[in-house]
């Protein structure tokens, strides 16, 4: 099964770090994802830009609403995510517990839905 | 003799759970479908047996109707293409869901209820999720009975049975007993789930009355299906000594108009000597397994209780150390305050007070009727009336059940009628 691991934490605890305390986390990651790429669960994954740089757009009767930020002012905020291949979701909470942020933010496991192509 | 209906009540009861653990796993983990044929076998039995007589072999004539109901709902659900798979799973289930030959018992796949048991108490499932499959498919009451066990309509009941399934599916929830390196972890959830259970039925957290004991004999029958399936996990003893140790007090715990009656106050003619008897037995096997957590240092507090012949015969020095460990281990304000009070008897209340005073300071309690509780009994026995007074009228603005009030109103009664005199 398919499953996208969404990685939310609080941005402030990330500006808050020093240079060498973000360049461990940054090597953790890199372990991280070399170690699901050599055992075949990474399909893929990206880091992203703080919410400031996000914006949110929305049709409403036909018209385009564009808007500055995120869809949601929340306490902890998306800031990367990982696809990962994994045999069921006891594999998928294994891999999502070893990926550094859960120590200090949260990471949510969500299945993929998958298109059936034969009911069968 | 029994009649076909008291005998199929009682085939279910010991069966639907060892049924319906084996069908789910031959249809491929699907619960849904897995109930609906158990269910139908069960439904089958019931105007069958009334009219015709009950079987000779009821539990093979019940393994044998959900076995034809489950090939039957394969063979029906055959398309084209899909035919080879059909096929496969008819032969596993004709195969594994073979009645037992005449005259002897059917045992039934036990790692079948394990996989039933760990999938049921999944952490990826909402705590009142577990309880409820557990309730359902281990246990085999209705959705109406697990619906009335936890005083929610049995629509809202049924709904959350299904999300539960569907997460079950969508989520890739395995239907497997943990691996090694994650057994003890997942065996806690279980714990954690059967307790849940036995907790709601003991000290029921809302609703008319105290204690319901249908609540506490299901998650006694969790309790022992776990012990016989995990024999070597001491905590799983504790915790089924600990049920036991709690549950022989029942009797005893309720008064006739419907109220609380306290440890000290309990008619220790009223407890159930055979509960008793097994609680201490279970405990014994967890210490010998090497058991020293949290259930098995609740299980001996409750032993020392239980081997008390008068109150005042109560090992309290021991049952003060036992709480303090466990506050170590699994700190909590709860236990806190129960240690509180165990120390209190020990050493005297002033004792106790003191750690009730913390407690309260550190403000985790704030809301929680016991604490005001627990300060208004300490200070009544320290002879500081008014304060005690004031404490009861706190506990008494935030206590939930019925009967826990009428219990908190008669003690304020019979301290001011006292402080009157």
């Amino acid at each position: 099964m398919r499953y996208v691991l969404t990685i939310y934490e609080n941005e402030k605890l990330w500006e808050a770090l020093s240079k060498e305390e973000a360049d461990q986390v940054m090597g953790e990651y890199f372990t991280f994802t070399d170690g699901i790429r050599k055992s075949g669960n990474y399909l893929g994954g990206e880091a992203l830009q703080p919410v400031a740089t996000a914006t949110t757009v929305r049709i409403r009767d036909g018209k385009r609403l564009t808007t500055d930020g995120p869809f949601a002012e929340t306490k902890e905020q998306l800031g990367g995510f990982y696809l990962i291949e994994a045999e069921n979701i006891d594999q998928a909470i294994a891999i999502a517990s070893r990926i550094p942020t859960a120590r200090t933010g949260c990471v949510e496991v969500r299945p993929v839905m998958e298109v059936m192509s034969d009911q069968g | 003799m029994s009649t076909p209906a008291s005998l199929l009540e009682r085939t279910y009861r010991e069966d639907h759970g060892r049924i319906v653990a084996t069908v789910i796993r031959v249809l491929g983990g699907d619960f849904g479908a897995a109930e609906e044929v158990v269910q139908e076998a069960f439904a089958d039995a019931l105007v069958q047996w009334p009219r015709e007589g009950a079987p000779r072999e009821p539990r093979a004539w019940l393994i044998r109707a959900a076995r034809n109901k489950a090939v039957d709902r394969v063979r029906r659900g055959v398309r084209l293409g899909a035919r080879v798979d059909a096929l496969e799973v008819v032969a596993r289930i004709e195969q594994e869901l073979a009645p037992p030959p005449d005259g002897s018992e059917w045992e039934g796949f036990p790692d079948d209820t394990l996989r039933l048991l760990f999938t049921c108490c999944h952490p990826a499932l909402a705590p009142e999720a577990q309880v409820a499959l557990a309730l359902r498919t281990l246990c085999g009451l209705t959705t109406e009975e697990v619906a009335h066990a936890f005083l929610v309509p049995p629509a809202t009941m049924a709904q959350r049975l299904v999300r539960a399934q569907r997460k079950i599916r969508d989520a890739g929830i395995p239907y497997i007993v943990p691996e090694p390196d994650a057994l003890g972890e997942r065996t806690r959830g279980v714990l954690h789930t059967v307790y849940l259970v036995f907790s709601e039925g003991y000290a029921a957290t809302d609703g008319p009355e105290l204690l319901r004991v249908e609540l506490c004999a299901e998650a006694l029958r969790l309790g022992r299906l776990a012990r016989s399936l995990l024999p070597r996990h001491a905590e799983v003893a504790s915790l089924l000594a600990l049920m036991l140790l709690h549950h022989s007090r029942r009797r005893a715990r309720v008064a006739a108009d419907g109220g609380l009656v306290l440890l000290d106050r309990q008619d220790r003619a009223l407890w159930d000597r055979e509960a008793i008897r097994e609680g201490l037995a279970e405990l014994d096997a967890a210490l010998a397994l090497g058991g020293r957590g949290p259930y098995t240092l609740q299980a001996a507090i409750a032993a020392l209780h239980a081997q008390a012949a008068r109150p005042e015969d109560t090992d309290w020095a021991q049952i003060a150390v036992l709480y303090e460990r466990l506050c170590e281990l699994s700190p909590g304000p709860v236990v806190e305050l129960n240690r509180a009070a165990a120390v209190a008897m020990a050493r005297g209340p002033e004792h106790g007070l003191a750690l009730v005073d913390d407690l309260e300071t550190s403000g985790r309690l704030t809301d929680y009727h016991l604490l005001p509780a627990a300060r208004a009994e300490l200070l009544r026995r320290m002879g500081r009336v008014k304060e005690a007074v004031a404490s009861y009228r706190r506990a008494l603005a935030l206590v939930k059940t019925a009967p826990e009030r009428r219990f908190l109103e008669e003690r304020l009664a019979e301290l001011l009628g006292g402080a009157n005199t």
